[in-house]
């Protein structure tokens, strides 16, 4: 029986095997123990090669009869499939208690490699090996600083614990992570599944401290009750979105009813995700967003609101925004209308989206960020215009007349300003365990703009956009209603 | 192989389960189908019943807004007389008529990967071109009924509507929660249809049922 044992062996193994480690730089056994040495692996890494020949400058092992007895618990396979019974049974020997199969030749190559799969699995049962892939491209466990796989990118840490049935949506994912700086804490590539699947992978991140999200990428599932309620199991625990690709591999229906025609599989599949309380993106972009607000954003505790916008036009888009989602933009309450018009110029827009005109300074706009987030009325606050001042600032930086006329110093004024707004709203944030996102296309036009740099600083995500930042908003809302539905009403027997 | 109720049978079964529909009777004569319809003041509906009849409105085996005994009576002849030995019939159907705008589709149908589900949709004659359909597991939780309701795009249907008043949102969710109810319940289901669902005062009604099993089990 697979155990969380084998799942901590598989995550933060004491020591690593790299199975057929190549001395050619553009074979997978060459770029597995290139990324394992060069991000920082905490434990002891062996390598194995047939010749003994040296690869990036380390000495090799002949097989695993070679490795020291109990101090591995991890080995990564890169070897051809005719070879890897015999290996699992050196792995078994040695008290290795989990295997990772890129290796390629099974059952995405036909019938032959099937049975090979299939005789693989049933010989990993028997050794009580857990066994991930055949045909996957790697795993990442940033807690043990672990890059144990046969592509880029190596993430910064974090709190989404990434599963997938397609390795380079693992690497889309984690190239949002580098890009932003909301971090992985494990990621992993379940190839051909033939043991375990993503499912598996949900069900260990759910109970580990060092993941609060699950993000998947999903084809199709084999036994789709059986997974439906797995995954209720899991959305209780923890977030879960899943980007799904492809029809569900269910094939023809029978259509002989009207319903039965207008049940597709995609509709089925959504709403299969809405039940069991799983976030269901529509992009890989979309996905991330919802895991980011998900590992970095106290939950709202209500569909309440505010948008607070220096200018005009990106309010009336988040407004629009707000009405294809379960959020309410709510009427400003009077007492809060009575604070503001105190703190701002009165052409401010005296409602929701609370528009500054141009009235923000250096002290308006904390006043107003702490009175908005802070309100008793408001569930969740958007920020939007942060790092328009410091765009500027970029331009006069750049320009022909810097550092004269007295552009050096106003253009650090600008960046300390935007900085200084968006620390603000982010312990406004804190202080109120309320959700405050800030939103602005600088986060991916110029990574550098002082406001994204400072959102990326305290650990938080700036979205691309508000209609992105309310989208996040409306699924961390849709869980919360989903598990305050369980506190009237159980579970059913399924 | 699979066998299809006919609607009576269909009907009664159902509302064993809390389906509601619109008093009916089966009759088997013209003169006991005008004697039904002597309760009702408004116009009737009558159709031919039978476990095997496809088609039933190609065949001009509905007749709508029929008034007055002689029209009931000489429609049920006519349905009578139109039936074939293949259809099994079993009589004609005849209930009052209802009248609402607003029509939605309500069924059972099975999933080959997730096995029974529950669909909610938009029905009447555009609705396979609008596609408002909403899909969950069989069983629902009473939370799941609600959140289908809201999960349709056209919301807008379940407020006032030209002059016919809101619709009530639990007793959908209770029609929801029967049918996940009966797909638990009958033997070798495979799919359940009712359409349409018709909004009569604010209440959802079934105007028709249609529940088909495996062959092999004849249910009580």
């Amino acid at each position: 029986m697979i155990s969380t044992e084998h799942f901590k062996a598989l995550f933060d193994p004491r020591a690593i095997v790299v199975a057929g480690a190549s001395t050619h730089p553009g074979k997978f056994g060459f770029v597995a123990l290139h990324n394992i040495l060069s991000c920082g692996y905490v434990g002891e890494v062996f390598a194995t090669n047939r010749e003994r020949s040296e690869v990036l400058g380390r000495p090799t092992l002949a097989d695993l009869t070679e490795v020291p007895d109990g101090v591995a618990d991890l080995v990564f396979v890169c070897t051809p499939a005719s070879s890897n019974p015999e290996l699992l049974r050196q792995a078994a020997a040695k008290g290795i208690r989990a295997v990772f199969i890129a290796s390629a030749g099974y059952g995405e190559s036909g019938e032959e490699g099937l049975a090979l799969q299939s005789e693989l699995v049933d010989l990993a049962n028997q050794l009580d090996l857990l066994i991930v892939g055949p045909n996957g491209q790697g795993l990442v466990s940033t807690p043990s600083h672990l890059c144990a796989q046969i592509v880029a990118p190596y993430p910064p840490a974090g709190r989404i614990g990434i599963a997938s049935q397609s390795g380079n949506f693992v690497s889309s994912f984690m190239n949002l992570s580098r890009q932003s700086g909301v971090g992985v804490s494990r990621a992993i590539s379940v190839g051909n599944a033939a043991q375990v699947g993503v499912i598996d992978m949900l069900e260990y991140y759910a109970d580990d401290p060092e993941t609060t999200v699950g993000l998947v990428y999903l084809e199709g599932v084999a036994e789709g009750r059986v997974f439906a309620d797995r995954l209720e199991a899991v959305c209780r625990r923890m977030p879960v979105v899943i980007l799904k690709g492809g029809a569900s591999g269910s094939g023809a229906k029978a259509a002989a009813s009207h319903t039965g025609s207008l049940a597709t599989d995609d509709r089925v599949f959504d709403g299969m995700c809405r039940q069991m309380g799983a976030a269901r993106a529509s992009s890989v972009a979309e996905a991330f967003d919802i895991a980011a607000a998900f590992a970095t954003l106290p939950v709202p505790s209500g569909p309440r609101v505010a948008v607070v916008t220096t200018v005009g036009g990106w309010g009336v888009l988040a407004a629009d925004a707000t009405a294809t989602t379960n959020l309410e933009l709510l009427d400003l309450p009077d007492d809060l209308r009575s604070t503001l018009d105190g703190l701002l110029p009165p052409r401010w827009s005296r409602n929701n989206p609370i528009d500054l005109a141009g009235g923000e300074t250096k002290d308006t706009v904390p006043a107003v960020l702490d009175a908005v987030v802070g309100h008793r009325d408001i569930d969740a606050t958007l920020v939007l215009g942060m790092g328009i001042q410091s765009n500027q600032g970029r331009l006069e930086r750049e320009g022909p007349f810097y550092p004269d006329h007295g552009l050096e110093r106003i253009v650090a004024f600008h960046d300390r300003q935007d900085t200084r707004y968006v620390e603000v709203a982010l312990a406004a944030s804190a202080a109120s365990n309320k959700p405050v996102l800030i939103a602005s296309e600088l986060s991916v036009a110029d990574p550098s703009n002082a406001a994204v740099s400072a959102v990326r600083e305290a650990g938080r995500y700036c979205f691309a956009s508000a209609e992105r930042a309310v989208r996040a908003l409306h699924f961390m809302n849709e869980r919360v209603r989903w598990l305050e539905s369980f506190s009237t009403e159980p579970s059913p027997d399924r | 192989m699979t066998t299809t109720l006919s609607e009576a049978d269909s009907k009664a079964l159902l509302s064993g389960f809390g389906v509601k529909f619109l008093p009916e009777a089966l009759v088997v004569s013209p003169a006991e189908a005008v004697a039904f319809a002597r309760d009702f003041a408004s116009p009737m509906a009558l159709k031919l019943c039978g476990s095997n009849i496809a088609h039933k409105s190609e065949r001009g085996l509905v007749h709508l807004g029929v008034v007055g005994t002689d029209a009931v009576s000489r429609s049920c002849q006519e349905l009578l007389d139109a039936a074939r030995p293949e259809d099994n019939v079993t009589g004609v159907l005849i209930a009052p008529m209802a009248t609402g705008l607003r029509e939605f589709i309500a069924g059972i149908a099975f999933d080959p990967m997730f096995g029974p589900t529950v669909v909610f949709g938009l029905g009447g004659v555009l609705a396979e071109a609008i596609a408002d359909v909403t899909v969950r597991l069989a069983p629902l939780r009473r939370h799941d009924a609600v959140d289908m309701v809201q999960s349709l795009r056209t919301q807008s249907l379940f407020g006032p509507f030209r002059g016919e008043s809101e619709v009530d949102i639990d007793a959908l969710a209770d029609l929801l929660c029967a049918l996940s109810f009966a797909a638990s319940e009958i033997d070798a289901l495979i799919s359940i249809d009712l359409n349409p669902v018709m909004i009569v005062e604010g209440l959802p009604v079934a105007l028709d049922a249609l529940v088909e099993v495996a062959s092999e089990v004849v249910p009580s």
